[in-house]
């Protein structure tokens, strides 16, 4: 059975340049992305860093201002209807009909991808059920849980089987659990062969499922590597203190950058929030330092109301990599993103 | 929703592979193909039709509601306009459901507003599909929704009064220019949704502006009794012509002449504009 267009290229994603902009605001100024057949690319950024522009550009749904791009070795500006032939999308708000059924959907999207209505019926009863919505294959969207709806988003975009996937936050707003089991699907359908894009706020979600991470900010790429190179570059955990209203801060910053130091003289700078009287400082150490830290910080005098050792955030990142913060709010996920372990 | 249905078991089991289907794509010319997209996106519409029911409730209603007040509260001060021997009622039910017709046209701008927030229109704009399909899957099914709320407006009418003199050729000229006008003023409202955007701003800016054109018109009263300066335009604009020529048609009043003509040539020249204005307004729409 002729079941799956196949990529047989090195590089399924290749974009070189891309520039675009909204009125005044320069959403794009110069993206290089290229992606390895079957591997995943995890574009990681705030809100408004340009990564939705990025795969809305690569999936023809927008025309840049300049540069170039092929997907699955076609040109996406000569020639985007064979383009679109090749790949599915899945976007950060569930594109996805509200008042039909899961099966009512998938049946439109395989008519709209030129399937008989006989393929297109048997492709959703199959794609419904290698996705666990069997079950609620008759039920109105609007009974589905956002894990659900966010599955069926997925296979609405699997129908041809594409050799190229574009994920747009695909996790985004999901509890933890339905977000554990959307990354297991989507390591699945790596491991079949598919190449995936996907951007995130996220990164952990990056950490886990990406071969490779590229960092953009204000429409510009500012990092790129694994998530090993990455997380080197960022220097490891942070131990984070917080210490009641009243206490004298720089003793509790000198008492904390001592702990870190741990007898050596790296060079560490400790941020205090003198809002949430919180101190964090990169730890070295690891877990395996926090019973030490504890008492030292039990010594010194200072009353602890939290404490707690992570990864960095999103934040944190951002800072390293750019000297500033975020600009938007990231929410949920991003804060919760490192192992927290509560004194 | 049950927890277990949550659950992706251990092995990989989603692979994207059919097992036994062919997934090629049917080979369609351009016509066929933008034809069945839009069928099958025709199709989409209308299965939402039933499953919104207080919404079709409320396009339905909404023009019973205006015969029956028109009929009942403003029928006898209208009938003592008329010449003599001419009923009221004939003359405001026309009104009232070619009305009905152009109101109907919002749906479609509505329609696509709703789209473009639930974000399908994205996910269309994805497919390998025909994008023009898009505008005229959504006009073919307001189309067909537009003839559901017009019979029982007129069979409403009918119960209260409305007694049409037209053969039967008379009949299918009247459905002709009224099917017309549902069509043109459909593309009209995909414009107006696609400029417009998001569904509050149909409903509040894009009502507004249609509300004047059906009052100012022969729909309630005749245009003579309108102040002088307002006469010119009523009397000439083509909602006037659309409704003079069904009415003349269905009830002999006024005399039809070439304002049936009239009407189609005003509205083949709004579609000549609103037909690649809304395809260019789609299409620049992702470029923003």
């Amino acid at each position: 059975m002729a079941d799956r267009q196949r990529f047989e290229g090195t590089h399924a994603i290749r974009a070189e340049g891309l520039r675009k902009t909204f009125g005044k605001t320069e959403a794009l100024k110069g993206v290089d992305v290229s992606v390895p057949t079957g591997t995943v690319l995890g574009l990681l950024g705030p809100n408004g860093a340009g990564k939705t522009t990025t795969v809305r550009i690569l999936t023809t749904l927008l025309r840049p201002d300049g540069g170039r791009a092929e997907v699955a070795g076609i040109d996406v500006f000569r020639d985007p209807e064979r383009v679109r032939a090749s790949i599915g999308l899945s976007g950060q708000y569930a594109a996805v009909d509200e008042i039909l059924t899961g099966k009512e959907n998938l049946v439109m999207f395989g008519q709209l991808y030129r399937l008989s209505k006989k393929a297109a019926v048997a492709r959703a009863d199959e794609l419904l059920e290698r996705f666990n919505l069997t079950d609620a294959a008759n039920r109105s969207l609007k009974t589905y849980s956002g894990g659900m709806r966010r599955r069926l988003d997925l296979a609405g975009s699997l129908i041809v089987a594409p050799p190229v996937l574009f994920l747009d936050e695909p996790t985004t707003g999901l509890d933890p659990r339905s977000r554990n089991d959307m990354w297991a699907v989507i390591e699945d359908l790596v491991a079949d062969g598919t190449t995936v894009l996907l951007t995130t706020q996220y990164l952990e979600e990056a950490d886990r499922l990406a071969d490779q991470i590229v960092v953009v900010d204000h429409g510009r790429i500012i990092a790129e590597g694994t998530a090993d190179q990455l997380k080197a570059q960022l220097g490891g955990e942070r131990l984070s203190i917080s210490v009641p209203a009243g206490t004298n801060m720089d003793h509790a910053g000198n008492t904390l950058l001592a702990i870190a130091r741990n007898g050596g003289g790296a060079e560490l700078e400790v941020q205090v929030d003198a809002n949430t009287h919180q101190l964090t400082v990169p730890f070295a150490a690891g877990s395996k330092g926090l019973a030490e830290a504890v008492r030292k910080l039990d010594a010194a005098g200072l009353e602890i109301t939290d404490f707690s050792l992570r990864r960095p955030t999103l934040d944190e990142v951002f800072l390293t990599l750019t000297g500033h913060a975020t600009e938007d709010d990231i929410n949920g996920g991003a804060n919760g993103a490192g192992k927290e372990i509560a004194a | 929703m049950s927890e277990q249905t949550l659950t992706v078991p251990t092995a990989p089991i989603v692979s994207p592979r059919s097992t036994a289907l062919d997934l090629q794509p049917l080979r369609r010319g351009k016509l066929a193909a933008v034809l069945s997209d839009s069928i099958v996106l025709a199709h989409r519409s209308l299965l939402r039709v039933p499953r919104q029911l207080d919404w079709l409730i409320g396009v339905t209603v909404m023009p019973i509601m205006f015969l029956l007040l028109f009929r009942y509260i403003f029928g006898g001060t209208v009938q003592a306009t008329m010449p003599p021997g001419v009923s009221a009622v004939n003359y405001l039910v026309v009104g009232i459901v070619v009305q009905g017709i152009v109101f109907g046209g919002m749906n479609t701008a509505l329609g696509l507003a709703t789209d473009a927030k639930e974000g399908l229109m994205d996910r269309f704009r994805s497919l390998p599909m025909t994008r023009m399909s898009v505008l005229l899957g959504r006009v073919l099914a307001d189309l067909a929704l537009t003839v559901f709320t017009t019979s029982i407006t007129i069979m409403v009418g009918l119960l209260v009064g409305f007694r049409p003199t037209g053969n039967i050729i008379h009949w299918a000229a009247a459905i002709g220019i009224m099917l017309f006008t549902a069509f043109t003023m459909s593309w009209l409202g995909a414009a107006i949704g696609l400029w417009l955007k998001t569904i509050e701003a149909v409903n509040s800016i894009g009502f507004t502006l249609i509300f004047p054109i059906t009052f100012i018109s022969s729909a309630f009263i005749h245009p003579d009794f309108l102040p002088g300066w307002l006469q010119g335009f009523a009397k000439n604009q083509p909602f006037t012509l659309a409704v003079d020529s069904t009415r003349g048609l269905l009830t002999g009043y006024p005399d039809v002449g070439n304002k049936g003509w009239l009407a189609v040539g005003w509205l083949v020249g709004i579609l000549i504009i609103v037909m690649p204005l809304s395809v260019w307004l789609f299409e620049r729409r992702a470029d923003a």
